[in-house]
């Protein structure tokens, strides 16, 4: 079973190899100009850089990561229960079905809990 | 375990890997480019590149040479890191973006099996690099990795536009993997297979997911099954378009806000590897819908089977090849699509996109799920 994985492998290989080696090339052939301090600085639109680099920002963004955590694990419990379903359809309809509408429920509720309180609300 | 894997095995993988990501995925990037920079000329009554052709002679090719010379002149750029970037991080993020958009291609089938007729014996290769029973999930699991090259250029180069194009990145394409996920639930309901080699050689007897035409396709239940099929197919490519950054959704690097968002900061090879991701990204999202949806490598209206009953002789090589040839230009029709939208349709504001993730896909596709599970119950 486990050497089906074995290409997946071998793909990886080429594909770091093929990142690994364009990046050295272009350090061997690209030529190098002068620098100087202006071209060292951070580009701001031709101005020069103000305020800090790494700016405070929303808290949002941390709601959506913690939040895509739990329902994209919730999704992929799904996905057993979809490749199977067609088959225990027809011995064991009942189990199937409500056993996958009780988490959805589950799943529905909490989702109507984070709308609630707002955290999918990106407009004041 | 390991006495099972034999040379050949190796061999052929090493050429499929080497034919299909290296010579098809990388020359179709390229000429992606391309052809997005004449449409989209075209689409705004523009020229295009249309001069670079042979060197040194006056032939143009309608610019075909251009990929080309780009290639090249991002190789002789030069090399340079700026003085305030973190270094070892910001060097890691354009091969962490190309790496994953490379590895999902393992999974997607390209042709049917190859039927080898070499002295006595027939080596039989099928086309697609691994073979293997999580497919849709393998590509799901090695996609979101890419989010990893963004935030960490985004982080890594520390400049301010870098940095919002970065958070924005992470954040929209953490949100839209989810409709992603949710939205093919139902496609796996009605083909109970994971194996994308398996689903397209189902899709191909039974008629397409889309286009359930022939063989079982036309019983009343794949009709029915059509509605949620729809559905999904809708939240999928658009999910798609956001996962790869195209333009209703390229907020990350929108250029009247960001400058040029998480890949401001790069110059040269280390640039094009971002742009060569994108596009890599773009034509497996492409395969990955063709293959669920529409058939992957077969032909409509069952022609398939009558190509695969022709056994023997050297309709083993023709077969997959014209089985290829269908799933390239399915691939490239999609493609073009991609290039028809980003040029037609404008960007969304921040809240809207997170609200068409969250809110509108995320109900819809759960919605689906019960649909498909009622009208599957009901007609069973």
């Amino acid at each position: 079973m486990l050497e089906t994985y074995l290409p997946i492998l071998m793909q990886l290989g080429v594909a770091c190899g093929f990142a690994v080696s364009t990046l050295i090339v272009s350090v061997l052939l690209g030529k190098s100009g002068k620098t100087n301090p202006v071209k060292d600085s951070a580009y701001e639109c031709g101005m020069l850089p103000i305020g800090e680099a790494q700016p405070r920002f929303s808290v949002k963004f941390y709601l959506v990561a913690m939040l895509f955590v739990l329902f994209d694990i919730e999704v992929v419990f799904m996905y057993p229960w979809a490749v199977v379903f067609k088959d225990l359809l027809v011995t064991s309809l009942l189990p199937v079905t409500l056993g996958m509408a009780g988490f959805v429920f589950i799943l529905f509720i909490a989702y109507l809990y984070v709308l609630k309180k707002g955290a999918l609300q990106w407009r004041d | 375990m390991l006495a099972a894997i034999d040379l050949f095995f190796l061999v052929s993988t090493m050429v499929k890997i080497v034919f299909f990501v290296m010579v098809v995925v990388m020359t179709l990037v390229a000429y992606t480019v391309y052809a997005e920079r004449r449409f989209s000329a075209i689409i705004q009554d523009r020229v295009g590149p249309n001069r670079v052709g042979i060197p040194f002679t006056k032939i143009s090719l309608a610019g075909l040479g251009q990929p080309i010379a780009d290639g090249l002149k991002f190789l002789l750029k030069e090399d340079f890191t700026p003085k305030h970037v973190n270094t070892f991080y910001y060097w890691l993020a354009p091969a962490l973006t190309m790496v994953p958009a490379l590895m999902s291609a393992a999974v997607v089938p390209f042709g049917s099996e190859m039927a080898i007729p070499f002295g006595d014996e027939i080596y039989r290769v099928p086309l697609v690099i691994a073979d293997i029973n999580v497919g849709p999930v393998f590509v799901f699991a090695i996609t979101s990795l890419s989010v990893y090259g963004i935030v960490i250029a985004g982080w890594s180069s520390n400049s301010k536009y870098s940095f919002f194009g970065g958070v924005r990145s992470s954040s929209q394409m953490i949100s839209y993997e989810i409709c992603m996920g949710l939205s093919i639930i139902p496609v796996i309901m009605i083909l109970g297979e994971l194996n994308l080699t398996k689903i397209v050689e189902a899709q191909s007897a039974n008629g397409w997911l889309l286009l359930p035409a022939w063989g079982n396709g036309l019983s009343m239940q794949s009709w029915l099954l059509l509605i949620p099929v729809i559905i999904s197919f809708v939240i999928f490519t658009i999910s798609i378009f956001a996962e790869t950054n195209r333009l209703p959704f390229d907020l990350p690097e929108c250029e009247t806000e960001l400058v040029a968002g998480y890949h401001t900061e790069y110059s040269s090879m280390k640039f094009a590897l971002f742009f060569l991701g994108e596009y890599a990204a773009m034509i497996i999202g492409s395969g990955i819908i063709v293959t669920l949806f529409l058939g992957g490598w077969s032909l409509p209206f069952g022609l398939s089977e009558h190509l695969l009953a022709n056994k023997g002789g050297f309709w083993g090589i023709i077969t997959p090849l014209i089985h290829f040839g269908c799933f390239m230009s399915k691939v490239v029709a999609f493609l073009l699509f991609f290039i028809w939208v980003r040029w037609s349709i404008p960007r969304f504001r921040y809240d809207q996109l997170m609200r068409l993730g969250w809110v509108f896909f995320f109900e819809i596709a759960l919605a689906n799920i019960v649909l498909t599970a009622i009208i599957m119950v009901v007609l069973r």
